[in-house]
């Protein structure tokens, strides 16, 4: 049990914004490189970790997208020494005053979100909350040596160390989406010691946050069968507490919407009910706001399922998850693979 | 004249009796984006003797080919959407109440006060709103907010309704002289003609239909299925909106009326999503002039079609759209001529029997 | 180079009307280009170069379609209402001059609006001095850009649309200069851009590149009040994005084009745009994904009739492509 949060809290060592997984990547395939035959880095920089099936050749593909880039913010000016940000990927500016953060220069430095006095600001926003273009960041160095070591472009990501809560909770930045990719671990794990039929593709995705990229990249060029997309969904939690939100700590969310082919969630849900994992049909009216956006509508189009683990303060530096949430995740993901045959596509057609 | 009588004397373009009851099916059909099942069936079974090849793909599109006969046939693909606009149910409360989700684009004004039907096996449910009596003349001035309606499907409905359930609008097909009322004529219009179109297809051209899902919730469907068809050029058969109604100061001339009604078939020089490629814009409108069918071109500006993402599939297709003017869609009530109607089927197989190989042999100019 | 910048400044040809402005870069490109070839879009695509075992297929990729307007309705008066195409701002429009492309010409008049109100398009028609509908000589669906002469200031070069004909322009002389390259280069003069980056997506598509370089502008942070604070300026150098908003370049394209540009003495900055998208997402995200990159120029008042770029940066622009272009592209 202590694996998985030491898993979790290396993977939260690294940054890994969008656009520039590379240090989370290199982290991942060290984690998949006992579990998988042959690993790969597509075009744009996601992680393919491919582990051959036991069926007879030509095998069916089962894709498996958690995305690893991370939320954070890049450099867009620097006056006087203080460093001016804009965002990467969704970041509520409210969170922002005194939040402890690393800007990635020449080297690594820490410094701190700054919201400037209400007089050095404009009238409209002296009083409210302060917008992204108005904070500063200060990395406690004189400016010439700022402008030695950090430049435009440069990224910042938040600092937070990862707490251990009670009841097998865990807090941190960056939980959106590593948990996913921790239980996507757990499930090749599981999968050493069991058959399946089918190959199974572990992509770790890249540019969820800002462009969907490594969706619609990796599986033109992997063109599984099937896809499961696995993210982190809301849970209940202060201000967050309607029908989009599921109970926290006691189950996996279960995708259901247009982006879900319905045979697909049908099976996990048979899946789950047969193992006791407790889950909850997590409701996607239109949209699923994960990789299976993009993954659904690449080349021919790919059935997808979306699994979700609750998560709390999404975006923030605190966000918030139970452990237990990760491993029936990856318990669940293992045992829809283990049994996946040669009548499963069969089983995934419209005519309910 | 004497091609009108030619015209006339072809099966398949004239609007009779078997071609309203099929309308009349598919509109009163439940068929939400991402549960386009009732819709799907209605057209498998319309179409199965008629097709030369036919199958269901991994997002519910209906892909369907018929071939033409003859040497170097341009492989056209029409495009027609399923899927309407309505609702998700996503809680139940204590109360026996649901709260919904709107899916796609509803103006959230037209909701109160509507009767629904829910779920597969249609249960009748409202969408209730507070006594007048109980309200201020303030609140009366405010939108009722989504989450605040709620639809009430008596108080013994028990199991039978469940969060993931879809919704529509209860609107029954009705005929009223020139006038069809009915809800989802965006766009089972265009279902209906690709349909005859298969029955009645001009020999010239291999045509390549899909009856495409999720178009409301952002044009998904058809982005795989023109991937998988590839096809020479698109055609995406629509209803867009006939915003034709009188400016309140009598003064002020309507200049957003988008289409007309009883002015024929909208042809798309330009919406938000396409900018139509022009030698197909020229080819509609000489077979419009050739067979004297009345036409209108649809005002640039917004809105989209499903011509919208294939265009932009693999090294571009050149696309264009046409629809059926209708009023107060993505409401309750849709209202359209059947002559408007009538007419769009009657340009589509004449521009359709005009396509020739030498059509987009040249470069895109305009 | 002013005088091809100025030719395709001036030539018309809004979003999906490129054909007169493909004509003029055409001609340009006729012998530089090893072959010349038009897509289902429109798209112009030269290609110059065969790909050698240090080599890859590189896509360059600037936009000659420019913002304009289409009429959406003829009044009895022959008076134009109109839709955008592109990213149109009001504020730019009032007593502006158009010219359509069958070479009519307009003036943009407004209704008249409470004053302090910022005019919204459907406050705006175009007047091309017709006195009722049947004498109006274009109709609803015609198109026409904004009409500017190319003004030469020196060092500063002021025009309509130098999004993106500048980049056409340097794209064309990159074309002239390249001597030598080990990649087989395809030089997309895409359609559609301000609409979605429409041209870029097919084009890409069709080119299926290992690699590209969108060339656009990008707003510049110099001017009085700018906001938010950009440190982009005129006559700092050519820009090597690092992000727009939509897309984020590849870390490992910047690093080379910073150790090129380093390398050969030639000036540049770096760009983090806000505010504004450009064809490098195309790019990168086409079929399995590709490295993509931009190289910007910074430009003041984007989307009005008066753009103004340096030439200086508009000149180093087309030496750091020509570098970049002419040996391996290494990244790690």
């Amino acid at each position: 049990m202590n694996d998985l949060v030491d898993l979790l809290k290396k993977m939260l060592t690294a940054p890994g914004l969008s656009g520039f997984e590379s240090p989370i990547r290199e982290i991942i395939r060290e984690a998949w490189q006992p579990l998988t035959d042959e690993l790969s880095v597509s075009k744009i920089g996601s992680l393919h970790g491919f582990k051959e099936g036991q069926g007879v050749s030509p095998r069916k593909r089962v894709l498996i997208s958690a995305h690893m880039d991370a939320i954070g913010m890049m450099v867009t000016h620097i006056q006087d020494g203080f460093i001016r940000i804009t965002e990467i990927g969704g970041i509520d500016h409210r969170i922002l005053p005194g939040q402890p953060v690393v800007v990635h220069g020449r080297e690594d430095l820490p410094g701190v979100v700054v919201q400037p006095p209400g007089f050095l600001l404009p009238d409209s926003v002296s009083d409210g909350p302060v917008e992204m273009k108005y904070l500063l960041v200060d990395v406690g160095l004189p400016p010439e040596e700022v402008l030695e070591k950090v430049r435009i472009g440069d990224t910042v990501s938040y600092a937070q160390e990862p707490l251990e809560l009670t009841g097998e909770a865990l807090a941190g930045h960056t939980l959106d989406n590593r948990v996913s990719v921790a239980a996507t671990t757990l499930c090749l794990e599981a999968l050493q010691n069991r058959n399946h039929n089918w190959d199974v593709w572990a992509v770790a995705s890249a540019q969820e946050e800002e462009t969907l990229g490594g969706a619609l990249t990796s599986p033109f060029e992997i063109r599984p069968d099937i896809a499961i997309v696995i993210d982190v969904c809301f849970a209940k939690g202060p201000g967050s507490s309607d029908w989009q939100s599921l109970p926290f700590g006691e189950g996996v969310g279960l995708g259901y919407g247009p982006n879900i082919h319905p045979a697909l969630f049908d099976a996990f849900e048979k899946k789950a009910k047969a193992l006791e994992i407790p889950y909850h049909r997590d409701l996607m009216p239109k949209m699923s706001g994960t990789d299976a956006m993009a993954v659904q509508i690449v080349a021919e189009g790919i059935p997808c399922a979306v699994l979700g683990i609750p998560l709390r303060y999404m975006h923030t530096p605190v966000e918030t998850v139970s452990l237990k949430d990760i491993r029936r995740a990856g318990r669940l993901m293992a045992a829809f693979i283990a049994d996946l045959d040669d009548t499963t596509l069969d089983k995934i057609n419209w005519e309910e | 004249m004497t091609k009108n009588s030619e015209l006339t004397a072809n099966k398949g373009f004239d609007i009779g009796e078997q071609q309203i009851e099929l309308l009349e099916k598919l509109c009163n059909a439940t068929a939400v984006s991402g549960d386009e099942h009732e819709v799907r069936q209605i057209v498998l079974a319309e179409i199965k003797s008629f097709a030369d090849e036919i199958e269901v793909d991994a997002l519910g599109n209906v892909l369907a080919k018929r071939f033409g006969s003859g040497e170097n046939r341009v492989r056209v693909m029409l495009a027609a959407h399923m899927d309407e606009i309505g609702f998700m149910i996503v809680k139940k409360h204590d109360d026996n109440l649901f709260q919904f989700e709107r899916v796609g684009g509803i103006d959230e004004r037209q909701l109160p006060g509507k009767a629904v039907l829910v779920g597969r096996d249609h249960l009748a449910g409202v969408i209730g709103a507070k006594p007048i009596h109980m309200t201020t003349a303030d609140e009366r001035m405010k939108k009722i907010p989504v989450d605040a309606l709620r639809i009430d499907l008596g108080p013994e409905i028990g199991d039978k309704v469940k969060p993931g359930d879809r919704a529509t609008f209860a609107t029954r097909f009705k005929l009223h002289g020139p006038s069809i009322l009915a809800k989802a004529l965006d766009d089972r219009f265009g279902v209906s003609m690709l349909i005859e179109l298969l029955k009645h297809p001009p020999a010239n051209i291999d045509l390549l239909t899909a009856f495409t899902v999720q178009e409301e919730v952002g044009l998904r469907g058809a982005r795989v299925a023109a991937y998988k068809f590839n096809p020479d050029m698109a055609i995406a058969v629509d209803s867009t909106p006939a915003y034709d109604l009188p400016h309140w100061d009598e003064e002020d001339e309507n200049v957003q009326y988008n289409t007309h009604l009883d002015a024929g078939p909208a042809i798309y020089v330009m919406d938000r999503a396409t900018i139509a490629d022009r030698r197909l814009v020229n080819l509609f409108t000489r077979a419009a002039e050739a067979e004297g069918i009345p036409y209108q071109y649809r005002q640039p500006g917004g809105g989209g079609t499903d011509a919208g993402v294939i265009h932009k599939t693999r090294a571009g297709i050149p696309s264009i759209s046409v629809s059926v003017p209708s009023r107060y869609a993505h409401s309750a009530i849709g209202l359209a001529r059947i002559e408007d109607w009538e007419n769009t089927l009657r340009l589509l197989h004449a521009a359709l029997s005009r396509v020739t190989p030498d059509l987009l042999a040249g470069e895109r100019r305009g | 180079m002013k005088s091809i910048i100025k030719q395709l400044v001036e030539t018309p040809g809004p979003s999906g009307f490129e054909h007169e402005i493909r004509d003029v870069i055409r001609d340009a490109v006729a012998d530089s280009a090893d072959e010349v070839r038009v897509d289902a879009l429109g798209s112009l695509i030269a290609r110059k170069g065969t790909k050698t075992e240090e080599g890859l297929r590189v896509m360059i990729s600037a936009h000659i379609d420019e913002i304009g307007l289409m009429v959406t309705h003829v009044d009895e008066n022959g008076f134009l209402r109109f839709t955008n195409i592109g990213g149109i701002n009001p504020l730019t429009c009032y007593g502006g001059r158009v010219l359509f492309m069958d070479g009519t010409r307009g003036v943009i008049g407004m209704d008249s609006i409470e004053r302090g109100k910022t005019p919204k398009l459907t406050d705006l028609f175009i007047d091309v001095g017709a006195t009722d509908k049947d004498n109006c000589p274009v109709g609803v669906g015609d198109v026409c850009g904004f009409e500017r002469p190319f003004l030469d200031l020196g060092k500063r070069m002021v025009a309509k649309s130098m999004d993106d004909r500048i980049a056409a322009a340097i794209a064309i002389e990159v074309l002239k200069r390249l001597e030598s390259t080990p990649h087989e280069i395809h030089f997309v003069f895409s359609t559609q851009e301000e609409v979605g980056l429409r041209g870029a997506t097919t084009a890409a598509y069709g080119v299926d590149p290992d690699l590209g370089f969108a060339i656009d502008v990008t707003r510049s942070g110099d001017t009085p009040r700018f906001s938010p604070k950009m440190a982009t300026a005129l006559g700092d150098g050519p820009a090597i994005k690092v992000r727009d908003s939509s897309f984020i370049a590849d870390p490992r394209l910047v690093k080379w084009m910073i150790k090129t540009a380093e390398e050969s003495g030639i000036p540049y900055q770096l760009e983090v745009l806000e505010a504004g998208g450009t064809d490098g997402r195309a790019i990168q995200l086409t079929r399995g994904g590709a490295p993509a990159g931009c190289v910007s120029i910074a430009c003041r008042y984007i989307h009005s009739p008066s753009e103004m770029v340096d030439s200086d940066d508009v000149e180093n622009a087309v030496e750091l492509l020509v570098k970049l272009l002419s040996e391996p592209i290494i990244l790690d």
